[in-house]
């Protein structure tokens, strides 16, 4: 059993290689002189020079990975051009901001979508499930922050309910979760973030607990006298696992569709960091933003591969 | 060569031959029958060909022109002079702009889908077909990729490369061969293990006609379904490259940029600015519905 | 009882050794398949099998699961490629420098598969299915459509009625008859069947058995007929072969074999078939246990561990393949039948 998670965590480094290799490339595939994407445009000719050494850009293409492997690893993800911070930091603040956001949005988003697809898997065909199924089709249809956007207009245009942007009266440092006078920014942006993952969500619960439902097992406990509570508490937790897998996979959602959400709602988080350096061309956070999502999204799924392996001993295969 | 043609036999052991059923049905055929019954399907199906005709014929039913603009009428709500659809913030007719953003939003949805089919079904037919080594290579080039959240990878490719349509297509195509060449790999893979391959090999087929008659129309199957609900995926992946500014430039009509252009209007003309969003919910919505209906019909074990 | 086919076989236009020489012989064929995740070890699926097919004739090879019967069959046909041995086909070499190609074999036998669920494609009809061997062998579609027509016809299958359709209309019956038609339908000299009415039932079974041997007469095959199925192989057979965990243990014609076995485990096999006649009930099982692990298998006769006459030298020694008390026919490989082995048991010639 250990020697399946050891193999486990093994896998994940060169997965981790190859995500670092990717974001590697991010600088050389745009457009121009790579030199010019990591400098802000009025560098000196001296700035260049050191950077330029500092950088390895005079060096052959896998010194040039190293060197920067090098630096990332201890933390330097280079300066951002339009803000002339180090990367990191502004990497990490947004992150944090990001991870506010998620902290409400997976509990509600994983919850109510498996509640919804379990109602439906149990009574599949009855018209429960059919307004389960219709709402995840809508749910997985719309573009989120078009949702994001049409929440604003009702609640903060036409009844000024909630607040239409921003973290908080007084921005990100301001912030108290307590009180609601902070607290009811999230409200908006974490329902809008939540709407895909329900979706799907409530499907593959339901497309799961229903093909539980139908195996043979489940008649056996039946015939054996069970109520047919004790009988669905059983179909759940054999349906668990299956969901447990996109739940992981949805959490990367979470991430990367953050983008779109917080920049509507102009939420400080990594997402809008992300669309802010896209528009300025600020390659360095552009790169260290990516990077770190993509590292958080694979130890995530590491961690749902093991923790699906404790849950169903089938899937731990030699 | 014994000539099999040349010797008769009235073989006298087989009195009884239970008639077959009556209708010979193939696969294909069944898939067709099935479609044809299902009346969710084929409405779907029927407001899918009219969104893509509207999108065809945008320039001869658009009742004005997307791209001529209007100080005076901006930001008008629906009905005001013959603008059925209102007017966006520089005075252009929003159901011309709408029809005309269809034209891309749904390039943008099959181009990369049908790009990234080819290419990695090709990668997943092979790699399930060869297996060992080749097949390893290949799917553990695509976990990486699988890594990322598809939005995230998208944004990063296309952030990278600068905005522009080729570049927001491009980015897309890669985001969607890695499922796909999955998809590929594994319904190779489970044929490749089926009995009749290895009959197939026993007359002495070469592997590339093996894959021509054996294998392809087996895998086919899963692949275009498969396809099929991507398409929804990039419809609503690609409005959302262009909220961002990633793909087209204005003045060009697009949904998702129309959507980003209109924020900042909301409190004037509500209704009117969520509209692109609606023209991509709709779309999404019944290519996804389309998409459910053929994977009903044609994911049948016969 | 078996019924043995005296008509000489007329010969073929492709004969190439005369009617003496054995159709095919096998000799000393090993086959090993390497254990995942455990270094070094591997599943001795065939380890040293040499016998031979005379022409015309029907041999039977049968054992338990896990003998090596079916890796056996796909190695004479080169689907899987042997680790050690060599296979001789009408006295030429195959797969060697001067013999004969891999190609050109497949163009001389072919195989008939048990009727599973995937032993034809579910999406070509059955017309296609047996017109694709001659298509594949260099006939034009409209030919190779002809000789499947044919072919359909020769099994008992009317073209016209089940061309168009889709193995899953058929029942498993006329299924195996279309297996038996694709087989035929590249006019092989020789044809193997991996357990071709073990899937089928009872009294489709004879019916195809009935069939098979007709054929055979038709058109001068040669099979090899493999099964676990003991009655069965009696029925059609002319000379049986026992594998057991990789090896023969015995091979003589099928008289013989089933009348006066030889080898105590091929006892054993015949001894455990339920009997109708009250004279010859069985009270306890003959052989108990399950086959050892093919992956490590005992050391001198493998199949000393479940042997009621084992002793030390069968553990130590492997029994070689001889021709001890049947003469040149009958030959078995046990140490109780070789004098100079050195068991207690064994008689001199």
């Amino acid at each position: 059993m250990s020697f399946y998670i050891l193999r486990r965590i093994l896998y994940a480094i060169p997965i981790a290689f190859g995500v670092s290799v990717v974001c590697f490339s991010l600088v050389y595939i745009a457009p121009g002189d790579p030199l010019q994407t990591v400098m802000p445009p009025d560098a000196t000719a001296e700035t260049i020079e050191i950077v330029k050494k500092a950088y390895g850009f005079d060096k052959p293409l896998p010194m040039q990975f190293l060197i920067w492997l090098g630096r990332v690893l201890t933390g330097d993800f280079g300066m951002s051009i339009s803000t002339r911070r180090p990367v990191f930091l502004e990497v990490s603040e947004a992150l944090a901001n990001t991870s506010l956001l998620a902290l409400f949005a997976v509990p509600l988003a994983f919850f109510t979508g498996y509640v919804m697809g379990a109602i439906a898997g149990c009574f599949p065909g009855r018209w429960i499930d059919r307004v389960v199924t219709g709402a995840a089709v809508v749910g997985v249809s719309l573009p989120n922050y078009w949702l994001g956007i049409v929440l604003v207009i009702f609640f903060a245009v036409e009844y000024m309910l909630l607040p239409a942007t921003g973290m908080g009266p007084n921005g990100s440092t301001g912030f108290h979760i307590l009180e609601w006078s902070s607290a009811r920014f999230l409200v908006l942006p974490v329902i809008t973030l939540s709407m895909i993952p329900v979706g799907i969500l409530s499907r593959t619960t339901r497309a799961a607990v229903a093909e539980v439902h139908n195996q043979d097992f489940v008649q056996t406990l039946r015939a054996k006298g069970l109520s047919e509570w004790a009988v669905t508490r059983h179909v759940l937790k054999n349906s668990l696992p299956q969901v447990l897998a996109v739940m992981g996979l949805q959490f990367g959602y979470l991430l990367g569709g953050s983008i779109l959400v917080e920049t509507v709602f102009t939420w400080p988080g990594s997402g809008f960091l992300l669309s802010k350096a896209i528009i300025n061309r600020d390659v360095p956070v552009l790169q260290g933003t990516i990077l770190t999502l993509s590292l958080v999204f694979v130890a995530i799924n590491l961690v749902v591969d093991l923790l699906q392996s404790l849950i169903d001993p089938r899937i731990r295969r030699a | 060569m014994a000539d099999i043609a040349e010797l008769h036999s009235p073989l006298e052991a087989f009195e009884e031959q239970a008639a077959p059923a009556t209708r010979v049905r193939g696969y294909w055929q069944s898939v067709a029958y099935r479609l044809r019954h299902d009346p969710a399907t084929l409405i779907f199906g029927a407001a899918v060909l009219l969104i893509v005709l509207a999108a065809l014929f945008a320039p001869w039913i658009a009742p004005f022109d997307p791209y001529k603009e209007s100080i005076v009428g901006r930001l008008k709500p629906f009905g005001w002079r013959d603008h059925l659809l209102g007017t966006d913030e520089l005075g252009r007719d929003m159901l011309s702009r709408i029809l005309y953003g269809g034209r891309v939003s749904l390039l943008m949805g099959v181009v990369p889908v049908l790009i990234a089919s080819l290419i990695g079904g090709l990668l997943g037919i092979i790699g399930g077909f060869v297996g060992g080594r080749v097949n390893t290579a290949i799917m553990r080039t695509m976990d990486v990729f699988y890594a990322f959240p598809s939005v995230l990878l998208a944004v990063a490719i296309a952030g990278a490369m600068g905005g522009g349509i080729g570049n927001g297509m491009l980015a897309l195509t890669l985001v969607f061969i890695p499922p796909m060449c999955r998809v590929a790999e594994t319904a190779t893979t489970q044929v490749r293990a089926l009995d009749y391959i290895e009959a197939a090999r026993a007359t002495g087929a070469s592997t590339i006609k093996i894959i021509r008659y054996h294998v392809l129309g087996n895998v086919l199957g899963p692949v275009f379904i498969y396809a099929s609900s991507l398409v929804s995926v990039s419809i609503l992946l690609a409005s959302g490259l262009s909220f961002l500014g990633l793909r087209v430039r204005p003045p060009v009509p697009d949904w998702g940029l129309m959507l980003s252009t209109l924020r900042q209007s909301i409190y004037v003309v509500p209704f009117v600015c969520a509209l692109p969003g609606v023209a991509i919910f709709i779309t999404s919505i019944c290519f996804n519905l389309v998409s459910d209906g053929l994977r009903a019909a044609m994911d049948v074990r016969m | 009882m078996a019924v043995i086919d005296t008509d000489k076989p007329i010969l073929d236009a492709r004969d190439r050794g005369g009617p003496a020489q054995p159709l095919l012989i096998a000799r000393d064929l090993k086959k090993h398949f390497p254990v995942k995740g455990a270094r070094g070890k591997s599943v001795q699926a065939v380890d040293g099998v040499s016998f031979d097919v005379q022409k015309g004739e029907t041999l039977g090879i049968v054992g338990e699961s896990g003998c090596g019967k079916s890796t056996l069959a796909r190695l004479l046909l080169h689907l899987v490629v042997p680790d050690a041995g060599e296979l001789v086909f009408d006295g030429e070499g195959v797969d060697t420098p001067d013999g004969i190609r891999v190609d050109a074999l497949r163009r001389q036998v072919q195989m008939v598969f048990q009727d599973s669920y995937a032993s034809l494609n579910p999406r070509m009809p059955i017309r296609d299915s047996v017109a694709f061997g001659p298509f594949i062998q260099g006939k034009k579609k409209p030919a190779a459509r002809e000789i499947a027509r044919d072919t359909l016809r020769k099994v008992g299958l009317d073209p016209e009625l089940f061309g168009p359709r889709y193995p899953h209309e058929l029942s498993g019956g006329q299924k195996q008859r279309v297996n038996i038609a694709r087989a035929l339908a590249t006019g092989p000299r020789m044809v193997i069947l991996d357990e071709p009415v073990s899937a089928l039932d009872k009294s489709v079974e004879a019916q195809v058995l009935n069939l098979l041997r007709a054929l055979k007469r038709q058109f001068n095959l040669t099979y090899v007929f493999i099964s676990h199925d003991l009655s069965v192989v009696q029925y059609i057979s002319d000379r049986v072969l026992v594998m057991y965990l990789g090896r023969v243990v015995e091979l003589g014609p099928a008289d013989a074999i089933f009348d006066k076995p030889q080898h105590p485990y091929t006892q054993a096999l015949l001894g455990s078939r339920p009997s109708m006649d009250p004279a010859r009930r069985i009270e306890e099982p003959p052989i108990t246990g399950d086959p050892p692990n093919p992956i490590d298998p005992p050391s001198g006769c493998r199949f000393h561990t479940r042997c009621p006459f084992a002793e030390p030298v069968c553990e130590t020694r492997d029994p070689p393949l001889g021709f001890w008390r049947g003469g040149e026919a009958h030959a078995a490989a046990c140490h109780m039948l070789d004098p100079h082995s050195g068991h207690s048991l064994a008689r001199d010639a």
